[in-house]
């Protein structure tokens, strides 16, 4: 559904609101810049209501309210209900640490539509050394049991990487007896803190191969009882997944302190402008903020995403990844194998696939070295 | 036990003032409903059987019971196969 408005421009139909960076957790691969934004920047509940108006007014359907940790917050419930107000479809993306059966309860009372929490494996000592945080797994068992209870519909997010891929049915079956609804099988994508930790989560070809039968397996054994969605490995991938559905088509993301970006990842590119909610109107960010111009439509593509017969269907992929790998954020994604740079993405997974004993940077728990970040070598095509 | 369906958890119906229509909303998925898809998903509300279903909807449209069915059947089937509809 991308009902074009009056001038051609798309309405976005989700809003992922980071609502703060703070988390109990530390997972290695989390989505959050490597730069977290402090509680004392966070927009305040009053905000955070007039953009789920304006996003409601804008055309978003559905609020993702996340973080961090988005309990974190003192005024969730607040957050919710204003979300839920404005009419938007609220769903709560939790790590389930630090979010009381009593909260749940409130949230489900202020109109929260549904509730997705991440299992990191099914191994307790293992989860909780890939979170961080021990006890973390007791934690979010409990968490997904009293969703359950309290009668919420519940989906399972299930981060896959070398830690835990070989154990990636018995996570969906986990999920399944926990009681979800839909489970989300994801394996790391590497931007931000899962590219500076890319060495230590890779896992090897043959391990995406046998984790992918066994996927389809599992859910050959509960098809029409769940619905079970899977991102395909970038890495090892020979086209490009459309990458938000296309830059600035389909959804906004708010960061803690109110800047809007296209998508999670996209401080990570050099030079874009991003404007805040606080400075100006979300349908002006939408429509006419540089950063959410910069890669619309085609204008920008290279050959040979520019006369691609699939440059509708994949948008010439991810700019994060085109950046990461490529050096250029307007190259072709190098998962494409058309991509001059899709050879040295492959190398570059199976060589961090075999590297050993690599201990994990967790998120927000190291000072953040910039001149660690060390450019990926650009090999010339 | 008779067939009363009725929305998934988590699945609403929604009017999408932007877009002037009608929506299935769901964590993922956002499905458009137009006219007859919306007429028969706002009946879906666990109180009514498929049989008093199809009679309204026949009733309304004027047309023959037969067709409305399988119409009905045809969304409702696809639909629960989404996990959006419980029968």
């Amino acid at each position: 559904m991308t009902d074009a408005a009056p001038n051609g421009l798309p309405a976005p139909l989700g809003i992922l609101a980071e609502l703060t960076h703070r988390c109990p957790l530390a997972c290695p691969y989390c989505s959050n810049p490597l730069e977290l934004e402090g509680r004392q920047a966070e927009l305040d509940a009053v905000t955070w209501a007039r953009v789920f108006r304006e996003a409601a007014a804008l055309g978003v359907l559905q609020a993702h309210l996340s973080g961090g940790e988005p309990a974190s917050r003192r005024d969730i419930v607040e957050i919710t209900a204003a979300a839920r107000g404005a009419g938007l479809y609220t769903n709560l993306i939790t790590s389930g640490v630090g979010v009381p059966g009593a909260l749940l309860q409130r949230l489900r009372d202020a109109g929260l539509d549904h509730v997705q929490v991440s299992i990191q494996d099914v191994e307790p000592e293992s989860a909780d050394r890939i979170a961080g945080y021990r006890g973390a797994f007791a934690r979010k068992q409990e968490l997904a049991r009293q969703v359950v209870a309290l009668g919420m519909p519940l989906t399972v997010n299930v981060v896959v990487h070398r830690a835990n891929i070989a154990r990636i049915r018995e996570m969906v079956e986990s999920a399944i007896a926990l009681g979800a609804g839909r489970v989300e099988i994801a394996h790391v994508q590497y931007y931000g803190w899962a590219l500076r930790n890319r060495a230590a989560l890779m896992p090897t070809r043959e391990q995406v191969r046998t984790a992918m039968a066994a996927l389809d397996e599992v859910r050959a054994a509960h098809e029409g009882r769940i619905t079970i969605d899977a991102v395909v490995p970038d890495y090892y991938a020979r086209r490009p997944k459309p990458c938000m559905g296309g830059w600035g088509m389909r959804s906004l993301n708010v960061t803690p302190s109110g800047k809007v970006l296209p998508c999670h990842a996209a401080e990570t590119i050099p030079g874009l402008e991003f404007w805040r909610v606080t400075d100006h109107a979300l349908a002006d960010i939408w429509r006419s903020s540089p950063a959410f111009q910069a890669f619309r439509g085609e204008a920008w593509m290279p050959e040979p995403c520019r006369s691609c017969e699939r440059r509708a269907i994949d948008f010439g992929g991810c700019r994060c990844q085109a950046l990461a790998i490529a050096g250029d954020a307007a190259a072709t994604d190098p998962a494409c194998e058309l991509s001059p740079f899709h050879a040295r993405m492959r190398a570059l997974a199976e060589e961090d696939a075999v590297a050993e004993d690599v201990p994990y940077a967790y998120r927000g728990r190291e000072a953040v070295r910039f001149e660690a970040e060390a450019p990926i070598p650009i090999p010339v095509p | 036990m008779a067939d009363r369906p009725r929305l998934a958890p988590g699945v609403r119906l929604h009017h999408d003032q932007v877009r002037g229509a009608w929506v299935l909303l769901s964590p993922e998925r956002i499905i458009e409903t137009e006219g007859p898809a919306h007429d028969i998903l706002s009946r879906c509300d666990g109180s009514r059987t498929m049989d008093q279903i199809v009679d309204e909807l026949a009733e309304q449209y004027a047309a023959p019971r037969a067709e409305i069915a399988t119409d009905v059947e045809a969304l409702l089937t696809e639909l629960a196969a989404k996990r959006m509809v419980v029968r």
